[in-house]
């Protein structure tokens, strides 16, 4: 950041993937920045930066929320938790699994905002129909797979007892 | 919605390998043909998978680009010295800026200015750009940029840009490239059209004359976006006396070529990395942002990374509009005599790819079909609007919503079923659809029989209508490819090619067909992919060409690899023995088999080396007649119309991938379901919309709506292999097929359900319920 720059710096303190952060940082940058720029978690995407296609999406204590229009700060005291935080030790979670099995994505760019999405589903509601995944999906876009594996991606994954 | 997967059907398998040689009857090695999981999938699910956007540089500056607020108008002065001096900034740039850089670039047509050289084209048009330590400073920057403009008359629907007295976008045509596949002449009958392309043949007057019924119609296709969902983005740093440019294109070694001319460097200095691509469908064909973004960091003498918003991205490149004006002559049989067409694109302010796309929709609008007299024109124009390029099925969903439309107005006027009108007038296998090319590489008479029967064809529920519609594309653009292959002295294998992911699975595919080539495992197989400083050529990723094309040039490197390592294995582990026999893996001498790896140890006499495979292709021998192969569209859909509020409910749909062989039948599936869910987009809700000033209303996800999970219909894909295809085992391509027959085919499913007939997608609810109210009162 340039020194010229008179922007008061604020104090963010929070869990990133159960790890404790505390960074100075503007108050106008989103929570996407701070996780791509700051932390370099490059795993969280940025598409429409509008909150209307979901590639953004990350857990906040356990709620989806779209990362690139949540102020940081917001995230003050609270625990996120991003695509690179799924994964134990190298172990996938069995979401992960069934989306590589079901072939649940292409080109990856909705991937990371879909499994958080399906993950938070995933931990309130243990059965699932067809239309459960759906309704709970639909602010996530993908352009590439027609959606059909995605859903039974998640419903394995139900089965599997994620 | 539920898709069943990997089905092939079973009534295909006897006629699997039906004509051919022998070695096409065989089953093909594996994993050659089986549905393993991707290769990209860990990377993609924990988030380790990077895009350009992912990439740094020690002192990345960051881009941001004013754009004109007008459609069409003279840039008289831009003054930069406020932003220039704004604290954090690096540099500005403007035409102006860059007296040393050749600002004009197209491959088709060199029409387009990387920044606008004085004058502006449309609503968006990038103006000046600012490189800056942070992309918040380059934003601001942005605001203190003063450029007076002249407003000049402007355009923005195609027709009207075809006017005498219609505004002139390009006062001088741009230099025509030798750009193959691409060969008609820039005849500028109005300044306005970019280019013009004509199919013709037989005595269409007299087709005409003697017809039974003559169907005619208008049919329009709306202006689409792609939306790849990863905007484009590239990073540009010159260092060591060349240019490198990370970016997400679907042509590294096109982009190079550009970069090359643009900035006076041989081939050799510029490289083009492309990571993982978020989403290509053909909007990232060609030369982007990366000669803007190249300029930029030569100015700022830093690495630049220019990440364009979505908004941005729909004003760099959309699909072509289209307005299809053609009338079919049948005779009482049913058989097709002739098509007469006028096609007409509204291209947008620069050439791009539409030349292309014109000549592919004049190639494309015949259909799959046996037509004695055809004559079609098709043109594209230059409007005061974003510039359209490729996008996915490239001129087939135009050609084919007229097309397939007309086949069942006239099935309905001849008192024909429309699946027996069809079989009256689809080309036989080995017919050739026009003169000079190759013959036709499919049986789609059984196509239409299997989705026929998926479907229930001829038992829609009340209420309901069906319909089935096929598509035929010229597909696979030039045969020009290379491929390495690599088998190290443990014998594994790195497989380097420039065909890019961009999502449909080629880095999978491309290495199944490496490993059972290499007769090798899979798990030992690497992929090294578009990085023209470190793999060699290929032309481009697009139509459909990957696993055919570059699946020939791994197959011709792997021989040669395999070729190699006989005559290293009888120089130097048999040099007075027994023959050397090739094995799966390996060699056999004598009763002791010796692997690729033991091989490469024993020429080099220690644990080290490797050898080099090469595969080259072009128009010669199995790939010497054009087009490479036909991608087939096959799709069947079943819908509802809701007679109160116009809403159309596609219910189901069919998906025939006529692929000859599915070298990952999973991913073969995937791209028609994706593709036809694609289509369906378009042919319900998706059109990009201009005001009167030639602004664009609806530029931004809010307003231009996708399809979402709950728009995905009861999906059924199949696969039908005949090994019929040029490719590995008979393959051909896919991943277009089954979004160009979608908008033909809900069209006359809803005029089964319904009784109106619809010839303007996207069949918007107003639209429909506009033409049951007509319907009502006639």
């Amino acid at each position: 950041m340039p020194e010229s720059r008179t922007i008061q710096l604020v104090d963010l303190a929070c869990t990133v993937n159960g790890r404790n952060v505390a960074l100075r940082i503007e108050p106008r940058e989103t929570l996407a920045d701070v996780l791509r720029e700051r932390l370099g978690l490059t795993g969280t995407k940025v598409s429409c930066d509008a909150q209307v296609c979901g590639a953004c999406t990350v857990l906040l204590d356990g709620q989806p929320v779209s990362s690139c229009t949540l102020l940081a700060v917001e995230a003050s005291g609270r625990a996120v938790r991003t695509v690179e935080g799924l994964a134990r030790d190298g172990s996938l979670t069995p979401l992960q699994e069934a989306f590589i099995e079901h072939a649940a994505f292409q080109c990856g760019f909705c991937t990371s905002g879909m499994l958080m999405a399906a993950t938070a589903l995933l931990e309130e509601q243990r059965h699932l129909s067809r239309e459960d995944v759906v309704h709970a999906l639909e602010g996530n876009v993908c352009r590439c797979t027609g959606y059909v594996p995605i859903v039974d991606a998640v419903l394995a994954a139900a089965e599997a007892g994620q | 919605m539920n898709a069943s997967r990997h089905r092939r059907d079973e009534t295909l398998e006897t006629l699997r390998g039906r004509d051919g040689d022998a070695a096409r009857r065989s089953p093909p090695p594996a994993p050659i043909g089986l549905p393993v999981a991707r290769a990209d999938g860990r990377a993609k699910v924990t988030g380790e998978a990077r895009y350009v956007a992912d990439l740094t540089l020690p002192g990345l500056c960051h881009a941001r680009l004013l754009r004109s607020p007008y459609a069409h108008a003279r840039v008289v002065s831009i003054d930069t010295t406020a932003a220039a001096a704004h604290p954090g900034v690096v540099a500005v740039v403007t035409a102006a800026d860059l007296p040393d850089v050749h600002l004009v670039y197209g491959h088709a047509v060199a029409d387009h200015p990387l920044i606008a050289d004085g004058k502006v084209r449309y609503a968006g048009e990038p103006v000046a750009g600012v490189v800056a330590e942070d992309l918040a400073t380059a934003t601001e920057a942005l605001a203190l940029i003063e450029v007076t403009y002249e407003p000049l008359p402007h355009v923005v629907d195609a027709a009207a840009a075809l006017a005498p007295e219609a505004p002139v976008l390009h006062a001088k045509a741009g230099e025509q490239r030798p750009h193959r596949g691409f060969e008609e002449d820039i005849a500028r009958a109005h300044p306005n059209v970019c280019s013009r392309s004509v199919q013709a043949w037989g005595d269409i007057e007299e087709a005409f004359g003697r017809a039974a019924v003559v169907v005619e119609g208008t049919y329009r296709y709306p202006m689409a976006y792609a939306y790849a969902m990863e905007p484009y983005t590239a990073m540009a740093s010159f260092e060591a006396g060349g240019l490198t440019v990370w970016t997400s294109a679907q042509h590294p070694y096109m982009v190079r070529d550009d970069l090359a001319r643009c900035f006076g460097l041989p081939l050799s200095a510029v490289r083009v990395v492309v990571p993982y691509v978020g989403g290509g469908y053909g909007s990232k064909s060609y030369t982007k942002i990366e000669p803007l973004t190249a300029a930029l960091a030569l100015r700022a003498r830093r690495p630049v990374r220019l990440a364009l918003s979505v908004e941005e991205a729909i004003l760099t490149t959309r699909g072509d509009a289209a307005t299809v004006s053609v009338r079919t002559a049948f005779d009482a049989e049913g058989r097709i005599l002739g098509r007469d067409a006028r096609i007409v694109l509204n291209s947008g302010a620069y050439a791009e790819n539409s030349p292309l796309v014109a000549r592919k929709a004049a190639n494309r609008l015949g259909g799959p079909y046996r037509i004695p007299a055809l004559r079609v024109e098709s043109l594209a124009v230059y409007t005061n609007t974003a510039p359209a390029s490729s996008f996915r099925g490239f001129g087939a969903p135009q050609a084919t919503f007229a097309g397939e439309s007309q086949m069942d107005e006239a099935a309905a006027r001849l008192g024909l079923d429309a699946l027996e009108l069809r079989r009256r007038n689809l080309l036989s296998p080995g017919e050739p659809p026009w003169a000079k090319a190759r013959g036709f590489d499919a049986d789609l008479a059984a196509d239409l029989d299997l989705a026929a029967r998926e479907l229930g064809w001829g038992a829609a529920a009340p209420g309901h209508g069906q319909a089935i519609c096929v598509s035929m594309s010229d597909a696979g653009s030039e045969p020009i490819t290379t491929a390495i292959v690599r088998v190290h002295h443990d014998g594994s294998v790195t497989l380097m090619c420039g065909s890019t992911e961009i999502g449909q699975g080629s880095a999978t595919v491309l290495a199944q067909i490496a490993a059972g080539e290499m007769g090798v495992d899979l798990a030992r197989v690497h992929f090294l992919n578009s990085d023209t400083a470190a793999v060699s050529y290929d032309r481009s990723t697009g139509a459909s060409r990957t696993t055919t094309l570059m699946g020939l040039a791994i197959q011709a490197a792997a021989r040669d690899a395999r070729a190699q390592l006989c005559g290293w294995a009888q120089e130097t582990l048999a040099p007075d023995g027994p023959a050397v026999v090739e094995e799966r893996g390996g060699v056999r001498i004598g009763d002791r088999v010796h692997d690729w790896g033991a091989v490469v140890r024993a020429w080099f006499g220690t644990a080290s080396g490797e050898v080099v495979g090469r595969g080259y292709l072009r128009r010669s021998g199995a790939t010497a007649e054009m087009p490479p192969f036909y991608e087939l569209g096959c799709v069947g859909i079943d819908v509802s119309v809701d007679e109160e509020t116009g809403v159309i409910r596609v219910d189901r749909m069919v998906t025939i991938g006529d692929v000859g062989c599915a070298i990952n039948p999973r991913l073969a599936e995937a791209q028609d379901v994706g593709a036809a869910i694609m289509g369906l987009g378009m042919a319900m809700r998706e059109e990009l919309l201009y005001d009167e000033a030639g602004n664009l209303l609806n530029g931004n996800l809010f307003d231009y709506r996708v399809p979402r999970f709950s728009d995905v219909p009861e999906m059924r894909p199949l696969l039908a292999e005949r090994r019929d295809g040029v490719g590995p085992y008979g393959a051909k391509g896919g991943g277009e097929g089954a979004l160009n027959p979608v908008a033909a085919a809900i069209a006359n499913a809803v005029e089964r359900a319904a009784g109106i007939r619809l010839r303007e997608a996207p069949f918007t609810p107003e639209r429909v319920w506009r033409a049951l109210r007509e319907r009502d009162s006639r």
